[in-house]
């Protein structure tokens, strides 16, 4: 742990004057709960609720070669996107690991605005301007603390917000994006989210924040709106199977091993870590991503042994009771061979075998 | 936050409610609310030896486990087999139904312990 001084968001006023449960996360002060994370849960699968997600890290990447060097440093393929859209990618270590996942928008031709894991902008900004030196025409540069971002997720999240912006969200399919205005200020307005549900990530000024985020609570009372903290989108990311950096995914595992393949796009020409993909694909890998319900009684979490046939054979990389699901599942990395759905597995909860299965991912998926 | 005065309680946030030989222990309403939503627990087998200090078994809330403990020595000879199918009974009521277990104890087991006041005082000066 380092000892800096914690951080605090722009709407960290708001925190405290909802009564969140302030934790230390990422180096910033944020609401872990605020009522409860079953409670918090519920609001985002049935209704809406809002997240305070200023803590990420957005960068920009603008010049003539910006599209060329979000290819280098990317496993997905950016020239898939015209200005307007979002893809989901990984920042790629020469080994073909995870430096981080990201979102990439393309703005225009020559700008590009990453979002980035708070635990991670440091290192990422670090690594994207030292790919830069290849590069002329390519800046970068940290705009991290000229944004906050709320996001408005949940199957009333369109309605909710609505109330606040001309901005016609009904034509933003999901993973595009407008630049609008909400609340009268000018906001970046995405349809994407980290929940499983429908949703909105609004970019905005810092100093805009606190009144969006006030009267976004208050239009939204009518569907019953509620602040969530950051435990329930663990558990809501959780039970969609998106990837928690540092606990599901990292530099050591590859989007292949992750079950992320459908990000690897190996044909767009040459980026880092392509060789090592390339012989993955071809040859195959060793472990895998999987899911897991208990069978037996307990919780698994994060970083316990996966043992098979009296062996240890993994471990478990996020574990949680589910809410929606209402039952203990996690995830974790097992050799390839024992990774098919049905194969028994015991988790080794404080010394104790329990009894698990592999089960289909993802653990929830919402109604189209 | 106001603390039955019928029982002793723990520096560890859990109350002991004294009927001759027989201790129910339960989690106080401050150590529910710094846990969460609860959703699992374990509790010992009816017949183990518990002891200040000494795990005696875990809850489990959505995010994380923590280890139980029994303010008293002693037997179990009964645990709260409620809280298998509702867990969520110790967040709703954790001085009544959500009570854990059922110890017997020689004399003198409550030693220690604080009463409701001084469990208050001590809430306070931890800043709570």
């Amino acid at each position: 742990m380092t000892h800096h001084e914690l951080l605090r968001t722009p709407l960290y006023d708001c925190h405290v004057e909802e009564h969140g449960r302030i934790v230390p996360f990422a180096g910033f002060e944020m609401p872990v709960q605020y009522v409860g994370v079953m409670e918090e849960h519920r609001a985002i699968r049935t209704a809406v609720g809002l997240f305070d997600v200023s803590h990420m890290g957005e960068i920009d990447v603008t010049g003539r070669r910006a599209l060329e060097f979000i290819q280098h440093v990317t496993c997905n393929d950016a020239s898939k996107l015209t200005p307007g859209r979002a893809q989901y990618s990984g920042l790629m270590t020469r080994r073909g690991t995870f430096v981080d996942d990201l979102l990439v928008h393309k703005i225009g031709d020559h700008h590009y605005f990453l979002v980035v894991n708070a635990a991670n902008k440091d290192k990422d900004y670090a690594y994207l301007l030292a790919q830069t030196e290849q590069f002329d025409n390519v800046d970068v540069v940290d705009r991290s603390a000229d944004y906050a971002q709320i996001a408005v997720q949940g199957p009333k999240a369109e309605a909710v917000l609505q109330r606040l912006t001309g901005t016609p969200l009904a034509e933003i399919k999901y993973y595009r994006f407008v630049e609008g205005k909400v609340d009268d200020e000018p906001a970046i307005i995405a349809r994407t989210g980290y929940t499983g549900e429908d949703g909105f990530e609004v970019y905005l000024d810092p100093v805009a924040a606190p009144g969006l985020w006030r009267k976004l609570l208050e239009v939204g009372k009518p569907e019953g709106i509620m602040p969530c903290g950051l435990g329930c989108r663990d558990t809501l990311r959780f039970e969609a199977c998106m990837p928690l950096y540092g606990n599901d995914i990292d530099d050591t595992t590859t989007p292949f091993e992750a079950g992320l393949g459908w990000i690897v796009k190996l044909d767009k020409g040459g980026f880092l870590g392509r060789d090592v993909l390339a012989r993955q694909q071809a040859e195959g890998w060793k472990r895998k991503l999987m899911g897991f319900a208990m069978t037996g009684r307990g919780i698994a979490r994060h970083g316990y042994p996966i043992w098979h046939g009296g062996k240890q054979v993994g471990l478990v990389t996020s574990g949680s009771h589910a809410p929606t699901l209402n039952r203990a599942l996690g995830m974790g990395y097992v050799p390839v061979e024992l990774a098919a759905v049905g194969t028994q597995i015991e988790i080794e909860i404080r010394g104790q075998m329990v009894a698990a299965e592999i089960v289909d991912t993802p653990f929830y998926r919402r109604a189209k | 936050m106001t603390q039955p005065a019928d029982r002793m309680y723990s520096r560890t946030h859990e109350w002991a409610l004294l009927a001759g030989d027989v201790v129910t222990v339960g989690i106080t309403q401050f150590a529910q609310e710094q846990l969460g939503d609860v959703v699992f627990v374990e509790l010992p087998a009816v017949g183990a030896a518990v002891a200040p200090g000494k795990a005696a078994g875990n809850i489990e809330s959505v995010k994380a486990v923590s280890e139980v403990f029994s303010p008293v020595a002693g037997e179990v000879i009964e645990v709260n087999t409620a809280l298998e199918g509702h867990p969520e009974l110790i967040n709703k009521e954790p001085f009544g139904e959500g009570w854990l277990m059922r110890v017997r104890v020689v004399a003198g087991a409550a030693a220690g312990l604080m009463d409701a006041a001084a469990y208050e005082t001590f809430l306070a000066e931890e800043g709570h």
